[in-house]
C-alpha cells in the first residue's frame, strides 16, 4: 500500500480522506441518521422585531397531549447561548427582540404534525419601538441593548494623526458600504440529542466548533463537563455559518430530549435557516486620508461601524477583525481607527469567511481607487506607491519580518491579467459600444489564527496516537466541512512521521474522545493546529525512538511493529501537543496594538468585467488571484479553496441581496436570494507564491478566509473602470447600477486623468 | 408531504431492483427513496427544486426528486448515487470527482455527479461551455464549480460516458 512515498505528502495532492464516501453517497450528514425512538422538534419563532409576549396560546383543534412542549421556564440551567456575552436567550423569556427568535419548541413523532401544530400556537404581544438600520442605532432614540445601543467599540491610534492634514495636498474622502450576506450552505443547519441520566446529554450534528457547543450545553442544561457530548457527523458547507448557530439549535434539541426522555431530531428547512441563523455583518467605512501629490498615503481617519443585529454573539470578534484590516496592506504613518458594533432588531449577524474583514477591505480598496483618481495616477501605481515593505509597521505597529514584496507581487498580477494592454484597449471599445468592459484591481492581506492574544487564551491542545496495529490516529476537534481538515492534518502527520498517508486516520470530532484543538475557524486549522499536529507526531516518534523500539531510519513496517510493541506494553502511545505562543510576542489588548497575527497572507487580485447597458447587468469575464500563502500543502485542496471563496466573493459583490422588511429576510429562499450558477462565474485563474512561514506547519500560512476579500472590491473597481460612475455600495444589482448611472453627475462620469503614471 | 390519507401501490426499479411500495400518493420522490429505501445518498438542499442536490435519473432524465409526487414513479426506473459504482469499482465519473476535487463539503455531489452522468449521456464528448451549461442547474457553494467542471472534462476525456 505505498502509493504514496512519506517524503513527498506535503505538497502532494493525495486523494480527499473522505472523498470516497463523498462521491458515493455512504457520508452520512446529520439529516441521514436516525435514533431508536427518535421523535422530530420544530421552533415556534417571534414574528414581529420586540416587544412583550403577552399570551401563548393553543388552538384547540390540535391534540397537545401529544407533543413535547418545551418554554423559558424549562431551562434546568442559565437560559442563554454562552459565548463572549451569556446574554442571547435560548427561549425567548418575556420579551422578543428580533423576528425569528425563538419562543417554544415542539417535538412529535410524526414530523409531517409538526409544521401544522407550530402554526397553531398564537403569540401575543405589545410590540414596542424597533431599530432597524444602523443610524437609527447609533441616533439612540430608543435605547434597545446597554445605554447606548453599541456591543463593541475599538479605538485604534497609530502615530498623530491631527497632524497630517495641514501637510496633506489632498484630503480625500469616502463612504462604502456592504450588505449581509448568507452563508448559503447547501445542508441546512442540523442536529439529534440524547439524553439519559446515566450519560447525560449527546449531541449530534453539522457544525463547526464542537466545544463551543459543549460549553453552550453545559451553562443550558447544568451538566458537568462529562455528562456533555457533542460529535460532529459530515457537514455539508458552514463557511462561518456554523461557528455559533448550532449551540443554539443543539440547546433546542437538548432540552425536548430532557423534557420527553427520547432522542430529538431537528432539522431546518432552507426558509427557516435563512430567516432565522446568522449571515454577514452590514457594514459602512468612511475613510477621510490625507495624500501628497505624488500619491503617498500621509495618514487617516477610519470609522468602521457594522450591524450586530440584536444580540452580542460574535460581533466584538467580528468588528476586531474588520478593524485590523481596515488599512489594507497599506503604510500608513499615521492612523486613527474608530470601530463600533451596533444593535438592531435583526437576527443577530454572525461569522462568514473573512469575519469583517471582506466589509472593511471592500472600503479600502474602493478608497484606494478614489486616490488614485483624485491625485491622477493609475489604480496600480497608488497601491505601488503605498505598499507595506519588509521592517514598516501595519496600523497595529506589527513589524513585518518576512521577505514580502508587494510591488513584485502585484507586476506579476498585472503581467497574468495582461492589465495595461487590456486597460487601454477597453477605453478605445467602449466609446463604440453598449457593452462596456473594465478591469480592476484589489490589493489586500488576510491574518491567520486568532488575533492578538486569541491563540493564547485558546490553548489549543491536539494528540497523536498510535494504534495496536500499528497505525495512527490524529485527534483535534478541528472539523472537516469541505476544506479538507482531514486531509491535511493526516498529511502533515504522515510527513512527520516518514510514513504514507494511507497509514494515518482522523478521529471523529467527538468532545468524548478528542482534545479540545479550538474551534475551525479563522484560517488557522492548518498552520496553528497543524503545527501542533506535527509537534505531536515528532511526539510519537520521539517516544518510539527513546524507549528503543525504532531506529534512525525505519521502515514503515518497522514502525508498526513499534507501534504494536509500544501500545502492547504500555496500554496506549499518545503524544501531546498544546499552542504556547512564541517568545516575544507582544499584544495590547487595551490599546489594540502589536503582533495581531503569526502571519499574513498576501494577495492581487485583478477582475475583468462587462457591463451591458441595455440590461445593466454585470458579467465577470476574467479572474486572475494571485496570492502569497506560505507554503500549499495540498494544490488542489488550496485551488479549491481560493476557487471556491472568489465565487463567494462575486456573490457578495455582484447578486447576494438580503432583502429586509423589519428585521426579517424576506427572501429567504433560493429562488429569490440568488448565488452564482455554473454558468455565472468566468475562469477564475489560481496562482501561488510560497514564500514559507516559522509559525505554521511545514510553512503553511491561513488561506481559507483570504479569497472571500478581493472580489468584490476588485469587481467594483473594474465596474468604475467602465463606466466611471462611483459605485460604493454592494451588492451591485442592475437596479442600483441604472440608479447610480441616472445620478450621477456627467463632470464626475468624465473624469479621466490623461496624463496618469502607470 | 402527505395530504392524502390513503396509501397506494408503486412500483417503480430503483438502481436495477424492483421496488413494490405502499406509499401515499403526493409524498416526494426523495423521501421515499431516503426514508423507506434507506437511499439517504439523495440530499435535500431546499426543497423547491432550485438547488438540485436531491438530483436523481428518472427514466434516463434529470430529475429534482423534492418536485416528483411518487404517484408519478411509478413504472419508472430510478438511478441515485447509490447506484453508479459497480461494487468497489467507482464510476468515472465519481473518480474523476476524486481525483479533481470535484468534492469538497459533499452535499451536493451526489446531485451533481448525476446531473454530469446525464450530460454525458447525451453529450459523450461535451466543451467546457456545455458543461457550464448543463451543469448550472446544480448550486455548489464549495468548490466555485472550476473542478467540478474539470473533473466532467476528465470522465468525457476517459470515455465514462453509459
Amino acid at each position: 500500500m505505498n502509493i504514496v512515498k512519506s517524503e513527498h505528502i506535503v505538497g502532494m495532492s493525495v486523494p480527499r480522506k473522505e472523498g470516497r464516501d463523498k462521491v458515493t453517497g455512504r457520508a452520512l450528514y446529520i439529516d441521514d441518521m436516525t435514533l431508536p425512538n427518535m421523535i422530530y422538534g420544530a421552533t415556534v419563532r417571534s414574528s414581529i422585531p420586540r416587544g412583550r409576549i403577552k399570551r401563548i396560546t393553543f388552538d384547540p383543534g390540535i391534540r397537545w397531549d401529544e407533543f413535547v412542549i418545551v418554554s423559558a421556564k424549562d431551562v434546568p440551567g442559565q437560559n442563554c447561548i454562552a459565548l463572549i456575552v451569556d446574554e442571547q436567550p435560548c427561549l425567548a423569556d418575556g420579551v422578543v427582540n428580533h423576528p425569528e427568535e425563538p419562543i417554544l419548541l415542539l417535538a412529535h413523532a410524526d414530523r409531517h404534525a409538526l409544521s401544522k401544530a407550530v402554526a397553531a400556537v398564537t403569540v401575543e404581544y405589545d410590540p414596542m419601538p424597533a431599530l432597524f438600520s444602523m443610524e437609527e442605532s447609533e441616533q439612540c432614540k430608543e435605547i434597545i441593548h446597554g445605554t447606548d445601543n453599541t456591543f463593541k467599540t475599538y479605538r485604534l491610534e497609530k502615530g498623530d494623526v491631527d497632524s497630517v492634514w495641514a501637510k496633506a495636498d489632498f484630503i480625500v474622502e469616502g463612504e462604502y458600504f456592504t450588505g449581509a450576506q448568507e452563508q448559503l450552505y447547501i445542508e441546512n443547519n442540523g442536529v439529534i440529542a440524547s439524553f439519559d441520566q446515566e450519560h447525560g446529554i449527546t449531541v449530534w450534528g453539522s457544525m463547526q466548533c464542537p466545544y463551543y457547543v459543549h460549553r453552550a450545553l453545559m451553562k443550558l442544561c447544568k451538566l458537568p463537563e462529562n455528562k456533555v457530548r457533542v460529535v460532529q457527523t459530515e457537514t455539508g458547507g458552514a463557511f462561518g455559518g456554523k461557528e455559533e448557530y448550532p449551540s443554539m439549535i443543539a440547546g433546542h434539541a437538548a432540552l425536548l430530549a430532557m423534557k420527553s426522555g427520547r432522542p430529538v431530531k431537528i432539522i431546518y428547512d432552507r426558509m427557516e435557516d435563512m430567516a432565522a441563523t446568522t449571515k454577514r455583518h452590514p457594514s459602512r467605512t468612511r475613510h477621510r486620508t490625507a495624500v501628497s501629490k505624488d500619491g503617498k498615503i500621509l495618514g487617516g481617519e477610519i470609522e468602521f461601524t457594522v450591524d450586530g443585529g440584536a444580540y452580542t454573539t460574535l460581533s466584538p470578534v467580528v468588528l476586531s477583525r474588520g478593524t485590523i484590516h481596515a488599512g489594507g496592506p497599506y503604510y500608513w504613518p499615521h492612523v486613527r481607527i474608530r470601530a463600533k458594533a451596533v444593535a438592531t432588531n435583526a437576527p443577530p449577524h454572525g461569522a462568514f469567511r473573512g469575519f469583517g474583514a471582506p466589509q472593511s477591505i471592500f472600503a479600502m480598496e474602493r478608497h484606494m481607487d478614489r486616490i488614485a483618481a483624485t491625485v491622477g495616477i493609475s489604480p496600480a501605481e497608488v497601491r505601488r506607491r503605498n505598499f507595506l515593505t519588509t521592517g514598516q509597521t501595519t496600523i497595529t505597529e506589527q513589524r513585518i519580518r518576512e521577505a514580502i514584496d508587494l510591488e513584485q507581487l502585484l507586476d506579476r498580477g498585472l503581467a497574468l491579467a495582461d492589465y495595461r494592454t487590456k486597460r487601454d484597449s477597453f477605453r478605445k471599445e467602449n466609446e463604440s459600444s453598449t457593452r462596456k468592459k473594465g478591469i480592476g484591481i484589489a490589493t489586500f492581506l488576510h491574518g491567520a489564527g486568532f488575533t492578538g492574544s486569541g491563540e493564547r487564551n485558546l490553548s489549543s491542545e491536539v494528540a497523536v496516537a498510535g494504534t495496536a496495529d500499528g497505525r495512527v490516529q490524529v485527534l483535534v476537534s478541528s472539523t472537516e466541512f469541505g476544506q479538507g481538515t482531514k486531509t491535511v492534518l493526516c498529511q502533515i502527520a504522515a510527513e512527520e512521521l516518514s510514513l504514507s498517508f494511507e497509514d494515518v486516520e482522523m478521529v471523529q470530532p467527538d468532545t468524548g474522545q478528542v482534545p479540545n484543538s479550538g474551534p475551525t475557524v479563522a484560517s488557522r486549522t492548518v498552520m496553528v493546529v497543524g503545527k501542533l499536529v506535527q509537534s505531536a507526531a515528532l511526539g510519537v516518534r520521539q517516544t518510539l525512538t527513546a524507549c528503543g523500539l525504532l531506529r534512525h531510519g525505519y521502515s514503515q513496517q518497522e514502525f508498526r511493529e513499534a507501534c504494536s510493541k509500544y501500545v502492547a506494553k504500555h496500554g496506549r502511545l499518545l503524544s501531546r501537543a498544546r499552542y504556547r505562543q512564541p517568545a516575544g510576542v507582544f499584544w495590547d489588548d487595551e490599546k489594540y496594538r502589536g503582533e495581531a497575527y503569526a502571519a499574513f497572507a498576501w494577495a492581487v487580485y485583478i477582475a475583468e468585467v462587462t457591463v451591458d447597458l441595455t440590461t445593466y447587468s454585470v458579467t465577470v469575464d476574467d479572474f486572475v488571484a494571485l496570492q502569497e500563502v506560505g507554503r500549499v500543502l495540498h494544490p488542489v485542496l488550496a485551488r479549491g479553496q481560493i476557487i471556491g471563496g472568489v465565487a463567494q466573493g462575486i456573490g457578495f459583490a455582484l447578486y447576494e441581496n438580503v432583502v429586509w422588511q423589519n428585521g426579517r429576510m424576506q427572501n429567504g429562499q433560493m429562488t429569490n436570494y440568488i448565488m452564482p450558477t455554473s454558468a455565472d462565474l468566468p475562469p477564475i485563474r489560481v496562482y501561488f507564491e510560497e514564500l514559507g512561514n516559522e509559525y505554521g506547519a511545514f510553512g503553511a500560512k491561513g488561506i481559507g478566509e483570504l479569497p472571500m476579500d478581493g472580489p468584490a472590491p476588485a469587481i467594483v473597481n473594474a465596474i468604475e473602470d467602465a463606466l466611471g460612475v462611483k459605485i460604493d455600495s454592494i451588492p451591485v444589482l442592475p437596479e442600483n447600477l441604472f440608479e447610480a448611472m441616472a445620478t450621477s453627475s456627467p463632470g464626475h462620469r468624465e473624469f479621466r486623468p490623461s496624463n496618469e503614471a502607470q | 408531504m402527505n395530504t392524502s390519507r390513503v396509501q397506494c401501490e408503486v412500483s417503480l426499479t430503483v438502481n436495477g431492483e424492483l421496488r413494490n411500495l405502499r406509499v401515499y400518493p403526493m409524498e416526494r420522490l426523495l423521501d421515499v427513496l431516503r426514508r423507506q429505501l434507506g437511499l439517504t445518498g439523495t440530499k435535500e438542499g431546499c426543497g423547491e427544486g432550485e438547488c438540485g442536490s436531491c438530483s436523481v435519473l428518472m427514466d434516463g432524465a434529470l430529475v429534482n426528486s423534492c418536485l416528483v409526487p411518487i404517484l408519478h414513479a411509478h413504472g419508472v426506473r430510478i438511478t441515485t448515487i447509490e447506484g453508479l459504482a459497480e461494487g468497489p469499482l467507482l464510476h468515472g465519473l465519481q473518480d474523476a470527482f476524486l481525483k479533481c476535487g470535484g468534492a469538497q463539503c459533499g452535499i451536493c455531489t451526489p446531485g451533481m455527479i448525476l446531473a454530469a452522468c446525464q450530460l454525458l449521456n447525451e453529450k459523450p464528448q461535451p466543451s467546457l461551455e456545455e458543461i457550464r451549461e448543463g451543469l448550472s442547474g446544480n448550486l455548489c457553494r464549495c468548490t466555485g464549480y472550476t473542478q467540478i467542471l474539470e473533473a466532467v472534462a476528465e470522465a468525457a476525456g476517459r470515455g465514462s460516458a453509459r
